[in-house]
């Protein structure tokens, strides 16, 4: 896989002298004390990460710990205080004005909390807004704009005024618009979070969709654990502005890197995201390996219906090899572990 | 606030006015600065000669030749161009080039077009009253100054206000101008731009930009400022360069606050050029200044009625196209269309209209003016003489007793008291709210007072300004939580004072020097009705503005009505209500000196005197200086004492 963006140790200083802060001893304090000390904070400390081409990248955090501020960054609506981002192997932040206006134009762009529709234009010139300010034809990108209008569902829409939208569809909007100039990258600020619970569900179906159909590359901060698992191909959890862990979904489960982490996936279902591999254990006798034989990467909760009906253990296959057994005891303990 | 000012301050306060008072008493008299009204103190020579050699120079000084003299003409042409095409025929005509006809039917259009027909037919209607009054020269005239500094306002306000709402630097930049401007008196700059640019159009307009333009460039600043950040941030992420993001997403979205500023710099252009009928303004403003002057009630009702109607028609026409704005974007498709139809069905009447109006005597010249305001004024005329036979005795009574208990001791106290001992006191409450920094420029500003030579006279219009801004803040206080706890008498209340509020001040001496005659309690009164609006408006939305559940906590806890008036209320009010004090003495002080044209004695009177008499000239402008002086003094130190400072509670802390 290659790699579509880096980043490499970005910070964010709000403040007097934020350069100052940058590396120093002092940036190791927390947010409180060094507010106190410097009057500064450290939105985004020394963040560094990977994604790959195709891969949908998860941030998940608490309020403040610097999410938001972490995208713009990576955007440059906020000018970072120091560190690299390169995009495609462009170093985003030394591009000057008109470079980075020719990148935002075409190779990333962003879907946000409160979808940030112009009231005064129609869905279609809403869509169309990012080609329009590229100098691309009326009917030109008017035909453009009527393709991702169709893929995001919104068919019949296109004269509608915003407001007159409900919020899912006006969020869809957002999404047509951040599709249209058909970018490299996609940044999602938390998209979601003002939706109702159901109407959540449908968009991350829908982005899920979409994903699978124009294969963008996706940066998606959401503070919602439940939005990262099902979307997240890997997962970084931030606090105070530094990432505490990256992984994907069952590694943060399986083994979080603290309290913070293992806090956040207490309460999810761990048997629908971890795999038997997580559970199995060596065989104990011969008896034991008589079972029926189970990919290593099924998930628990897939698994948990064979395992309850045969009587002993069943046997855990990785590629042909053995890996272990797992018998009803394993099974239970993950599902009432997570009830608990 | 205003409770740490009561528990803390409260005594020293009370122990300042007590020495103030027995000092005061004790030397009652003394060091007082008494000047008679025509006597000149070396002060008022010196200006006058200094204003007699600007004169002299006019033609000779080349800034003044070039520059002053450019300017002059160039705002007098547009205004005259107006006029010609409006009020005053031009060489070779007989009339207007567009005669009444074709005004009204220019103006219904207009407000069609952006608003909607029912104010469109309000705004057919009240212009033709325009003529019906007997005004509708005076009218055009004034019409035709408004639109001159509207346009003149907005093309420089507009720019700077977008400015202003895009680099902070720049707002703070301009903000000490436009605090200036908000402060001054109206009534003073008049001489200044006066003695340089003469009295006339020119001066007329400039005196009525100085005015109008901080609301165009505030409200500017705040609608771009107002944008939801996240549109602006959704636009610059697809790559908008700076002017895209404020063509097509900045602009747009701030298309409708801005109307509103064009709505408040309209009403402030029309408050001024009225008042600029002192310097010489041609319009509606001079019958009222005339009229007010011969203490002819019954013409100043009529030419009144002429500027409430034209205020009426301006205010609705913006408001309505400022709510127009943002419906638009929402209509459906069939209607729009049938708007279109109709406007240009419109356009091609208006066509004809003009063209009547130009080619026909019937169109050019207004048929039966003043049919209904003659009438009007022998009927206003009589009910005032009526009042003044009938009444004399009950209104006399009445201004008695508040002269005698109340104005005549607080007047006296003020005026008795010598000029160190008050100066004393001032200084001390700016120590007490404002810390050093407010001492020394109240030092100043007291220094600068005295060297005026009109210590006496400031002090008999602080007099009136303290005794009307009382009654100002009593209603504010009364009207305010009233309104402020009750929706159907705020939805009562609100348009009478908004509608009160978009008035020019000089209509509101016309119904009480009905009442009072010329005398100070002409002033007085319209100053409180003057300031009113505001003070009621600000302390019934600091009202509004507490919490439901802490209301709730209060009422469960017990309290009745009045408790939680008192107690939770007003005390959670208390900075609207030291804005509202701050406003009402800054709105009242500016219409006590304009009271100074019909019978209200100190500074504003010497200001009117100036105009009148080129001998009292340097005294006038020493008169408005010390207006500005005091209006500085006054809201410098009530805003200081609104927001207790952590200078203040260092001071008393350690
Ligand atoms: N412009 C700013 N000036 C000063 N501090 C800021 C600014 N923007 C953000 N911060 C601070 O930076 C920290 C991170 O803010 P950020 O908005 O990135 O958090 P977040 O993770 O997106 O939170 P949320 O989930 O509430 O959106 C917060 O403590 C915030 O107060
Ligand atoms: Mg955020």
């Amino acid at each position: 896989m290659t790699t579509t963006i880096s980043v490499r140790n970005l910070w964010k200083v709000f403040g007097p002298h934020p350069e100052a802060i940058v590396n120093s001893p002092d940036a190791m304090l927390s947010r409180s004390e060094l507010r106190k000390k410097t009057g500064a904070t450290a939105a985004v400390r020394d963040v560094s990460f990977d994604v790959g081409e195709g891969e949908v990248f998860v941030v998940m955090g608490l309020s403040g710990s610097g999410k938001s501020t972490l995208v713009r960054c990576m955007t440059r609506l906020i000018e970072p205080t120091a560190g690299e981002v390169l995009i495609q192997g462009e170093d985003v932040l030394h591009a000057d004005g008109a470079r980075l206006r020719e990148i935002r134009r075409t190779k990333f762009s962003m879907v946000f909390q409160h979808f940030g529709l112009l009231p005064h234009r129609r869905v279609i010139d809403n869509v169309a807004f990012g080609l329009e300010i590229n100098g691309i034809k009326k009917d030109k990108r008017y035909a453009r704009a009527e393709e991702v209008v169709g893929l995001v569902g919104l068919q019949g829409y296109e004269q509608a005024y915003p407001e007159q939208l409900s919020g899912g569809m006006q969020q869809r909007v957002g999404l047509a618009r951040a599709l249209a100039s058909d970018p490299a990258v996609m940044f999602f600020d938390e998209p979601f979070s003002a939706l109702d619970p159901l109407i959540r569900r449908d968009m991350q179906t829908e982005v899920i969709r979409l994903h699978e159909e124009v294969g963008k590359t996706m940066v998606f901060i959401t503070h919602d654990i439940h939005e990262a698992l099902r979307l997240g191909d890997r997962i970084a959890i931030m606090r105070d502005g530094g990432l505490v862990q990256v992984g994907t979904p069952e590694e943060l489960i399986a083994q979080p890197a603290d309290d913070y982490v293992a806090n956040f996936v207490l309460d999810f279902p761990k048997s629908h995201v971890l795999t038997l591999r997580w559970i199995a254990r060596p065989a104990t006798s011969d008896a034991e390996l008589q079972g029926p034989a189970l990919p290593a990467n099924m998930v628990i909760r897939d698994a948990a219906r064979t395992v309850l009906e045969v009587d002993g253990p069943v046997r855990v296959m990785d590629d042909g090899a053995l890996l272990g057994v797992v018998s009803t005891e394993e099974i239970l303990a993950v599902i009432a572990g997570a009830q608990g | 606030m205003l409770q740490r000012l009561r528990t803390q301050r409260g005594p020293q306060l009370a122990l300042l006015l007590t020495l103030w008072v027995v000092l005061g008493r004790l030397f009652a008299g003394n060091w007082t600065f008494p000047l008679d009204r025509s006597s000149l103190t070396p002060f008022h020579t010196w200006l006058g000669n200094g204003m007699d050699s600007i004169d002299a120079n006019r033609n000779t000084n080349p800034i003044m030749s070039n520059v002053v003299e450019g300017i002059r003409n160039g705002i007098d042409g547009f205004v005259a161009a107006l006029q010609n095409l409006l009020s005053q025929p031009p060489a070779g005509h007989q009339f207007p080039l567009v005669g009444w006809l074709g005004v009204i039917a220019i103006v219904t259009w207009v407000v069609y077009a952006t608003a909607n027909w029912r104010v469109a037919t309000l705004a057919g209607i009240g212009f033709y009253a325009l003529g019906a009054l007997g005004f509708w020269t005076e009218s055009m005239d004034t019409l035709a100054l408004v639109i001159a500094a509207v346009v003149i306002a907005l093309i420089i306000g507009i720019p700077l206000g977008i400015l202003s709402g895009l680099f902070p630097r720049f707002e703070k930049l301009m903000t000490p101008f436009l605090d200036f401007a908000q402060v001054m008196p109206t009534f003073v700059y008049l001489m200044p731009v006066a003695l340089f640019f003469l009295i006339g159009p020119a001066s007329a307009t400039i005196v009525t930009l100085i005015y109008a333009i901080p609301p165009a460039l505030r409200i500017t600043a705040v609608a771009i400022r107002g944008v939801p950040t996240v549109t602006v941030e959704a636009g610059t992420s697809l790559g908008t360069t700076r002017w895209q993001l404020l063509r097509k997403v900045q602009l747009p979205q701030a298309k409708r606050t801005i109307v509103v500023g064009i709505n408040q710099t309209i009403m402030a252009a029309l408050s001024m050029v009225t008042i600029a009928a002192l310097i010489d303004a041609p319009g509606l403003g001079q019958v009222v200044v005339q009229s007010l002057q011969k203490l002819d009630v019954g013409t100043s009702f009529q030419a009144g009625l002429a500027i409430v109607v034209m205020a009426i028609v301006l205010d609705r026409a913006t408001t309505a196209a400022a709510a127009k704005v943002q419906r638009e974007s929402v209509q459906a498709a069939r209607t729009r269309l049938r708007r279109r139809l109709g406007l240009g069905i419109g356009f091609v009447g208006v066509v004809v209209a003009v063209l009547v109006s130009y080619f026909t005597v019937f169109g050019a010249q207004f048929q039966g003016s003043g049919f209904i305001g003659l009438p009007f004024a022998d009927a206003m005329q009589a009910g005032a003489d009526w009042v003044q036979l009938h009444w004399s005795n009950a209104t006399s009574w009445y201004t008695d007793l508040i002269s005698n208990w109340f104005l005549n001791p607080l007047q006296s106290a003020l005026v008795g008291t010598p000029w160190f001992l008050t100066g004393a006191v001032v200084l001390a409450l700016a120590y007490m709210f404002g810390g050093p920094r407010l001492t020394a420029v109240c030092a100043l500003l007291l220094a600068v007072l005295v060297g005026t030579g009109l210590w006496s006279d400031a002090m008999v219009t602080l007099a009136a300004t303290f005794f009307a801004a009382a009654i100002t803040i009593v209603l504010g206080v009364f009207f305010g939580a009233w309104m402020g706890r009750n929706h159907r008498v705020d939805s009562i209340l609100r348009p009478v004072l908004d509608a009160g509020q978009v008035l020019p001040a000089f209509v509101y001496l016309v119904p009480f020097l009905g009442l009072f005659g010329a005398t100070r309690f002409t002033a007085i009164l319209a100053a409180v009705v003057y300031a009113a609006p505001a003070s009621v408006k600000l302390i019934a939305d600091g009202v509004r503005g507490v919490p439901q559940t802490i209301r709730e906590a209060a009422l469960s806890a017990g309290a009745n009505t009045w408790q939680v008036i008192t107690k939770v209320e007003l005390p959670m009010a208390r900075h609207a209500i030291a804005l509202a004090t701050n406003q009402g003495l800054i709105y009242v002080l500016a219409m006590v000196v304009v009271g100074g044209l019909v019978g209200a004695g100190g500074l504003g009177y010497l200001v009117v005197a100036g105009f009148a008499q080129s001998s009292l000239r340097g005294k006038g402008m020493a008169a408005g200086l010390a207006i500005v002086v005091l209006g500085i003094l006054i809201d410098r130190i009530t805003q200081a004492a609104s927001q207790p400072r952590v200078r203040a509670s260092i001071g008393n802390g350690h």
